[in-house]
């Protein structure tokens, strides 16, 4: 949208406006994030700059909101669980969510609609009433309060995730590949490892990555189904923010903030492989 | 007889090919198998058991088995009370419940037609036991006049059904009468209608910011050459990559009383100390942080439908005349309304769903109709109520499900 | 050899099945913070060094106690040992069968003289509207605090100041629920203590409660959990607020804020155990239980939180604060001087109108 040599003086001016516009929208999307960085160094138990610390005085600045976290053993503990409770949901979804999907882009499949419509319903659900009916359903089947029952649940809302990436990266999956194999002498598993792998393993391993990072941000389902052995990083989150607001807080955000990035990357990485690999576009 | 095809070991063609097919549809329905039987039991059979909840009625009929059948013969229309053997079976039942400890579930489940009947029961379960024979009824009004009430009596036996509609219309502020008639309850018990209203318009409201928001953006995005745009798109989806509560937690840090806006208008001097404006836990800083969390959900399908608009139908339009404002509204943006569609129903859909946000940046005005879900389902304990207005809220939400399967097709969500 | 080794490997398995056997974990649900922090210091820490088999895991869930309880009892599947009930939520479970009764005399450990429990609790606590479940730990109360730099000359000291805007201005934080708020509004606005549940029965007791709660309402900040008053008031968010006493306390005497106590119509509760039905380790959690309410253990937990003990005998051994080496007797809400006027919640009234209210309530505030 480069701005031609001929523009008049309005365009120009509703140009360099509408960039404007824009540059403040972007501020309104990131600038909170990142926001919470410089404060969660704060020397003083606040959520605001202090003085000392907008004159640049080290003696405003601290580690310390960090060095609770690493040293308390209820965040240690939520770590621990949200990372055992994530993974283990994250492979549940993925296996049976990437199986699905090869199933749903089958040429034959029947009630492919109906089947999708349910497929992806947990994304849909608003979560309080998931967690509701989890919460009941669970206890009855003696699973609530426990490591399993949570990672059950949390694989049950990620699974809509795995479906869709990877029934996208099988959208320009062409067939005739594999009948080629086929006529080659390649049997299905063959294929299977040779051909199919390969090409979805983008649209997987992203599937992956937003299941994990379903389970791994999701508090609503963990306060239900879930007590106080399966307390995750944002149960402390949301609980620490109700009852006593502390930067130690803040420093969790930050460091989610950084895990955050870690995992935009790779998935943008592999958006692009993907679509270079089935020339969509020179990424 | 018309000569069949065959193939090579002599299986007529039609019935090999439709063998063939039936073995590619079994295969690709096993695929899925695994998927949905583990959804089945770890989501939707959950949901089922939570919305039978909203109906489920059992009480009055397990705890005071005989009464409810005896009271079956009496015209609950008339102005008499039942007669003495529904006095007698009542006071049998009672002490039965009383001894069997279920007497509590009862009063709870009355108590929420007519208060006053938790007390009554409780002070009737231990009395009851004293009687031991005639006359029953009126050694029973002795213990509480109330049992001498007639609409005591109607409304036991309405309840007496396995199931029950009270909590939908408690849900929707309308109760039964005591003839049984539908009516609005007590003005100043009026909530949930209100609520729901609330909820929708907040969330219309939150759309719409979303949409001024997200448009140009998206189209920013959709104009510019790719390196550019893909730099940018990260600003996009870093936020969508983030942590609900690390996003809600700024926004405190932000908004609050002592919080850094506040602090940073104190110091340019816009607003004096004492005058602080008040901009969380309430409507504001649930339509803030709303807006800032599912400002992604309406970029990124505005964003992958304006990628399709060839820019030549703008320079086309502009080459015939139109000002560019008159090619923008007669060409463009009829062009992106299936990508407004898309994200504003997403949008919509997400947010009157929502509950964590409302409940840390609400406050008193600014919470929605799930934050009383979760409240009667882990504070007041009115399981039946949270699952009538789950219903409501799951009914609403799947009719937008439904319409945006027409207008942008399930198979089409894409992510990122 | 095979065989030698494996008859020792089988006679090691029953030596350490011997010592194993009565091992076992007791899950306890309680408040979490400084209040689990005190029992794990009076009760389970000397428990567990007495009886090395048993491990007492601490559950934080006491909130959510009753619908939990409720949901587990239901589904026959109670994973629960022991919970830490307020007396009103322990008259529920306990009416609806969700709870096991206790016998005092049986179950619990008479005073240091001889007085069977059933004497040595404070009377009618352990039988709370009539029920026959409930231990009662603690007498804690719901009051007041305010921030002592926020008014100049007088401070407040009555109910009455608290919705008085004019001589105190400044934010309040009240509970976000009818109870107690709708007595404490109709004693402000004139009615005397003793009349409140009168007043509050009829239909124009409640609306002249509401219409008082009316002249603050845009000033209040309405709090859901006990760890945020003491902090709203620490960060000058608010100038007045309710709290739970050992809150409060913990933030003046640990914590040095600048906040006094205005103890005026203080309104007591009970706080207490009760034994899930269906728990698998009835007999350990019996025996725990003895230990846990007995004299001494009652009077300890004072040493680190300020709250009363629930029996008479327990009064007198109310010592120094753990830490700080304060006398705690002054900051119990039981000490006299702080107990001029107080209210009892009247749980039973509020089992029959607390849905009805509560609705009510809702819609007021969302108004």
């Amino acid at each position: 949208m480069a701005l031609p040599v001929h523009a008049s003086s309005g365009e120009r001016a509703w140009y360099y406006s509408f960039r404007v516009l824009c540059a403040a929208i972007f501020v309104f999307l990131i600038g909170p994030i990142f926001v919470i960085v410089p404060l969660s160094f704060n020397e003083l138990p606040y959520f605001t700059f202090t003085p000392e610390m907008l004159s640049f005085d080290p003696d405003g600045y601290s580690i310390k909101w960090y060095e609770e976290f690493f040293t308390e053993q209820s965040w240690q503990d939520a770590v621990a669980n949200s990372f055992f409770i994530a993974i283990f949901a994250t492979l549940i979804s993925t296996t049976l969510g990437t199986l699905a999907a090869l199933g749903l882009s089958q040429p034959y499949m029947p009630f492919r609609t109906t089947i999708m419509a349910v497929l992806i319903s947990p994304m849909i659900v608003p979560l309080i009433i998931s967690a509701a009916g989890m919460y009941f359903f669970y206890t009855r089947m003696g699973i609530s309060s426990t490591h399993i029952g949570v990672i059950v649940a949390h694989a049950a809302l990620g699974t809509p995730f795995v479906v869709i990436t990877v029934t996208a990266t099988l959208v320009g999956f062409d067939r005739s590949l594999i009948r080629a194999a086929a006529s080659l002498g390649a049997g299905p598993t063959r294929i299977f490892f040779k051909i199919i792998v390969p090409l979805i393993l983008p649209g997987v391993i992203s599937g992956a990555l937003f299941a994990f990072i379903t389970s791994f941000d999701e508090v609503v389902v963990v306060l239900f189904v879930g007590s106080v052995e399966q307390r995750t990083i944002p149960w402390k989150m949301f609980s620490g923010i109700r009852e006593e607001i502390r930067p130690t807080i803040l420093a969790v955000a930050t460091i989610l903030v950084c895990i955050s990035i870690a995992l935009l990357t790779t998935v943008e990485l592999l958006r692009r492989r993907s679509e270079r690999l089935r020339g969509m576009s020179p990424g | 007889m018309a000569h069949e095809l065959t193939t090579a070991d002599g299986v007529p063609l039609r019935i090999s090919l439709e063998r063939a097919l039936l073995r590619s549809r079994i295969r690709a329905a096993l695929l899925v198998v695994p998927l949905m039987a583990f959804l089945l039991f770890a989501f939707i059979l959950p949901i089922f058991d939570m919305l039978y909840r909203s109906v489920e009625n059992s009480i009055v009929a397990q705890v005071l088995p005989e009464t409810v059948v005896v009271l079956r013969d009496w015209d609950e229309t008339g102005d008499a009370l039942p007669d003495e053997t529904v006095f007698e079976t009542a006071v049998a039942d009672i002490q039965a419940a009383f001894k069997a400890k279920t007497l509590g579930r009862l009063a709870r489940r009355l108590n929420y037609e007519k208060p006053g009947m938790a007390s009554l029961l409780r002070k009737s379960g231990r009395r009851s036991l004293r009687i031991t024979e005639a006359p029953w009824s009126e050694q029973l009004i002795k213990i509480d006049r109330k049992w001498g009430d007639i609409n005591l009596w109607r409304l036991i036996k309405r309840e007496s059904d396995h199931v029950t509609e009270s909590y939908f219309l408690a849900a929707v502020d309308m109760r039964l009468d005591d003839l049984g008639a539908v009516s609005w309850q007590p003005e100043n018990r009026q909530i949930y209608l209100q609520l729901f209203w609330k909820t929708v318009w907040m969330s219309g409201l939150i759309t719409i910011l979303c949409l001024l928001l997200g448009y140009p953006v998206a189209f920013l995005l959709a104009t510019l050459p790719l390196r550019t745009s893909n730099l940018l798109m990260v600003l996009v989806l870093l936020p969508f990559w983030t942590s609900l509560l690390v996003r809600t937690t700024s926004w405190i840090a932000l908004l609050q009383h002592e919080g850094v806006l506040n602090d940073l208008m104190v110091v340019v001097g816009l607003i004096s100390d004492d005058g602080r404006l008040q901009m969380i836990h309430n409507k504001i800083g649930t339509f803030v942080a709303m807006t800032h969390i599912l400002l992604p959900f309406m970029i990124l399908p505005l964003y992958s439908v304006m990628k399709t608009i060839p820019p030549s139908y703008m320079r086309a339009a502009r080459s015939l005349g139109a000002t560019p404002f008159t090619a923008f509204v007669r060409v463009y943006l009829p062009n992106t309304v299936s990508g407004i569609g898309a994200g504003s129903i997403l949008v919509f859909i997400l947010s009157i769903g929502y509950y964590i946000t409302p409940a840390l940046v609400g406050g008193r005005t600014g919470t929605f109709i799930s934050n009383f879900i979760a409240s009667h389902v882990s504070v007041t304990l009115n399981w039946g109520l949270a699952a009538a207005l789950g219903v409501i809220l799951l009914a609403l939400v799947l009719a937008l499900y439904l319409l945006y399967d027409r207008i942008v097709g399930i198979d089409n969500m894409k992510l990122g | 050899m095979r065989l030698l080794f494996g008859s020792s490997a089988l006679a090691m398995g029953v030596v350490l099945g011997a010592g194993t056997a009565l091992a076992v974990d007791l899950t306890v649900v309680s408040w979490g913070g400084a209040y689990t922090a005190s029992q794990q210091k009076a009760y389970h820490d000397p428990y567990m060094a007495e009886n090395p088999d048993v491990k007492i895991i601490n559950d934080d869930s006491a909130a959510e106690g009753l619908a939990k309880l409720r949901a587990q009892v239901e589904s026959g599947n109670v994973t629960w040992d022991l919970v830490d009930m307020v007396a009103s939520d322990a008259i529920t479970a306990c009416d609806e069968g969700l709870i096991e009764e206790i016998d005092p005399d049986a179950m619990l450990a008479a005073a240091p003289d001889g007085t069977p429990a059933s004497k040595d609790f404070f009377a009618g606590t352990l039988t709370p509207g009539g029920t026959n479940c409930f231990v009662p730990q603690i007498v804690y109360s719901t009051t007041f605090g305010y921030r002592t730099d926020a008014f100049e000359g007088e401070q407040p000291s009555t109910i009455a100041d608290v919705f008085d805007l004019e001589k105190f201005p400044g934010r309040r934080a009240l509970e976000k629920k009818p109870i107690g708020n709708l007595e404490w509004a109709l004693i402000a606005d004139g009615v005397s203590g003793d009349q409140v549940y009168e007043v509050l029965g009829t239909p124009e007791g409640v609306d002249r409660a509401f219409a008082k709660l009316d002249t603050i309402k845009d000033s209040v900040v309405w709090w859901t959990k006990g760890a945020q008053p003491p902090q709203l008031l620490a960060d000058g968010e608010v100038a007045i607020a309710s709290a739970y006493n050992g809150r409060l306390f913990s933030a003046i005497a640990e914590k040095n804020q600048p906040i006094a106590m205005l103890w005026d119509w203080q309104v007591f509760d009970l706080d207490g155990w009760v034994i899930p039905k269906g728990t698998p380790n009835k007999d350990a959690v019996l025996k725990y239980l003895m230990f846990a309410t007995d004299t001494q253990r009652l009077a300890d937990q004072a040493k680190f939180i300020s709250y009363g003990p629930a029996r008479y005998s327990s009064g007198p051994l109310v010592g120094k604060h753990a830490d700080l080496g304060i006398d705690m007797k002054p900051h119990m809400p039981t000490n006299e001087a702080n107990a001029k006027t107080i209210l009892n919640f009247d749980y039973v009234w509020w089992a029959d109108h607390r849905a009805e209210l509560d609705e009510r309530f809702n819609a007021w505030l969302a108004k």
